[in-house]
């Protein structure tokens, strides 16, 4: 080994050498990427959990397209179906990514994170958009199973710009919801059994599969505190150009993240004793 | 004037719930040694180790590395940090050189040089050739390198090292130490280990604590501690004057940190 080792490579002492939204950015930066070399090593999970949305689409869409159950005014159901199947799959894995929070802290891989330069806060937005990446990848896969089915979806860039940016905020809201229960729990058993009884309440009490206004009452008050509610409106009216409160959406889902992370901050310390 | 010490522990204490894991211990580790926490399960070593790590909340008491606070400067003091804890913690589905590389890129090492300290550092545990290899085929003594070249690419000043041969096979265990051992003399870097195998301690450290039940009950170089008991006495003779003979007799509650090991140990192997 030579010397360069020897001499610290970093500052150290009272000074952290970057100032802290720095800091944040660059963990969040190393965080995507090193969720980017996994999916690279393990692309048949990318598959796997395309299955899902591919049924939804295939059967659940081309039937209730043609059953005409569900009133769309004039928009296919296949249509307004697509952009709440790609919100309900990059929910699905946000929601699980939790579970793999408490994977790396009984393999030891979180207490040494937690032992490197990085405020929990950056650890946990690193953690919630390596979450986001992980979901926009499955976007993608969505996007294109829909396209293929004739989904008339938009080419406008700014649109799709949009909608990964909707998909990243919910996502992130939705890992940082899963890594708070796991704070919460503390044990891989308790996690999965509330993700399971918590994504489909989520699903359902959403505008994802029927319009809001036919659910009963008190199904329309869960929708509107249902982050994924405002999710799916923003992607709906940027995807396939229904009206949607694009500022209320982007501006509920930017301020339930934000909260998100600071709780989901908050409770990390708990997985690490 | 006393030499300059890596860890400055004062009467630090942790409970968790009614259970005193730490009990008021004083524990000073002088810089540039191989100091060896031993003792029983449950005797708390690690809980130690994860209050110099800045792992649990401010402890009671206080503890300096290298004279800065844990808890009023976690960041600063992480920075001068190498950690490998008991667990086989490599992330399976990286391979050996995108582990290294990650923990280069959280310590902020200049991106100019990362590849050059990765590099380096997986040339001083003996693992360049398998680099590029997922981390998932590895053994669980190249497990355990791999994570002593991520602990490394900071230049740490002092490396923690929690059990590091447990669970592994008599070679995998004489590399681990041979290239602890070599990484130590060429960097000058102050080493804390916590082992139950008293011929490693034995043989690899320059001074030995044995903790029982929270506390430090001998403390002193292996010849020191062994002369103390008697002629012809070995550590083991030493441990069980000190813990009176109640070998893992309260084990107790964080034999958890053991089984989650061995689970880890499973799935990566």
């Amino acid at each position: 080994m030579s010397e360069q080792l020897a001499v610290p490579l970093t500052g150290w002492g009272e000074s952290v050498p970057i100032g802290l939204p720095r800091l944040v950015l660059f963990r969040i930066g190393t965080m995507c990427l090193v969720e980017l070399q996994k999916l690279r090593h393990d692309r048949t999970e990318l598959i796997t959990r395309a299955i899902q949305p591919a049924l939804w689409l295939l059967v659940f869409g081309e039937t209730f397209t043609r059953l005409r159950a569900i009133p769309t005014g004039n928009v296919p159901y296949l249509d307004y179906l697509a952009p709440g199947i790609l919100a309900q799959s990059a929910l699905f894995i946000a929601i699980f990514y939790g579970i793999q929070i408490i994977w790396e802290r009984d393999a030891g891989v979180l207490t040494k994170l937690m032992v490197t330069p990085t405020p929990r806060i950056a650890l946990v937005t690193g953690k919630a958009f390596a979450a986001s990446v992980r979901a926009l990848v499955q976007a993608l896969v969505v996007l294109v199973l829909a396209a293929l089915l004739g989904v008339g979806l938009t080419d406008n860039p700014f649109k799709l710009l949009a909608m990964a940016a909707a998909v990243i905020l919910g996502s992130s809201f939705f890992c940082c919801l899963s890594i708070t229960i796991a704070g919460l729990v503390l044990t891989h058993d308790r996690l999965m059994g509330i993700g399971q009884a918590i994504t489909m309440p989520l699903f359902f009490g959403s505008s994802a599969l029927y319009p809001v206004n036919l659910m009963p009452g008190w199904l329309q008050a869960f929708n509107h505190i249902n982050p994924l509610g405002y999710e799916v409106d923003a992607l709906r009216g940027l995807l396939i150009g229904v009206p949607a409160e694009l500022g209320l959406d982007f501006g509920v889902l930017i301020l339930a993240s934000a909260v998100m992370i600071i709780i989901a901050s908050a409770l990390l310390g708990r997985l690490a004793r | 004037m006393t030499a300059p010490l890596a860890v400055r522990g004062t009467a630090i204490r942790h409970r968790f719930g009614d259970t005193v894991a730490v009990d008021g211990v004083d524990l000073n580790v002088p810089a540039g040694m191989v100091f060896g926490l031993l003792g029983p399960n449950g005797a708390g070593k690690t809980t130690t180790l994860r209050m110099i790590t800045t792992l649990l909340p401010a402890p009671i008491g206080s503890i300096e590395v290298f004279g800065v606070d844990v808890a009023r400067h976690k960041l600063a003091v992480r920075r001068l940090l190498g950690y490998v804890p008991q667990q086989l913690s490599a992330d399976g589905a990286l391979t050996g050189r995108q582990n290294v590389a990650l923990f280069a890129r959280l310590f902020d090492v200049p991106r100019a040089r990362r590849r050059h300290v990765v590099d380096l550092s997986l040339e001083s545990v003996g693992l360049t050739d398998v680099a590029d290899r997922t981390a998932g085929t590895y053994s669980g003594g190249m497990i355990r390198r791999l994570e002593l070249a991520q602990a490394l690419v900071n230049a740490p000043r002092l490396l923690v090292l929690d059990e590091p041969t447990i669970g592994l096979d008599p070679i995998g265990r004489a590399s681990v130490w041979d290239h602890i051992g070599e990484v130590r003399a060429s960097t000058g870097m102050t080493v804390l280990v916590t082992t139950h195998y008293m011929d490693e301690a034995d043989q690899h450290c320059d001074r030995i604590a044995l903790m029982h039940r929270g506390r430090i009950c001998a403390l002193g170089t292996p010849a020191e501690l062994k002369a103390g008991v008697g002629p012809d006495t070995t550590l083991d003779d030493v441990f069980r004057a000190a813990t009176g003979d109640r070998l893992a007799s309260d084990a107790g509650e964080r034999m958890r940190n053991v089984r989650a090991t061995r689970r880890t140990a499973h799935r990566l192997g």
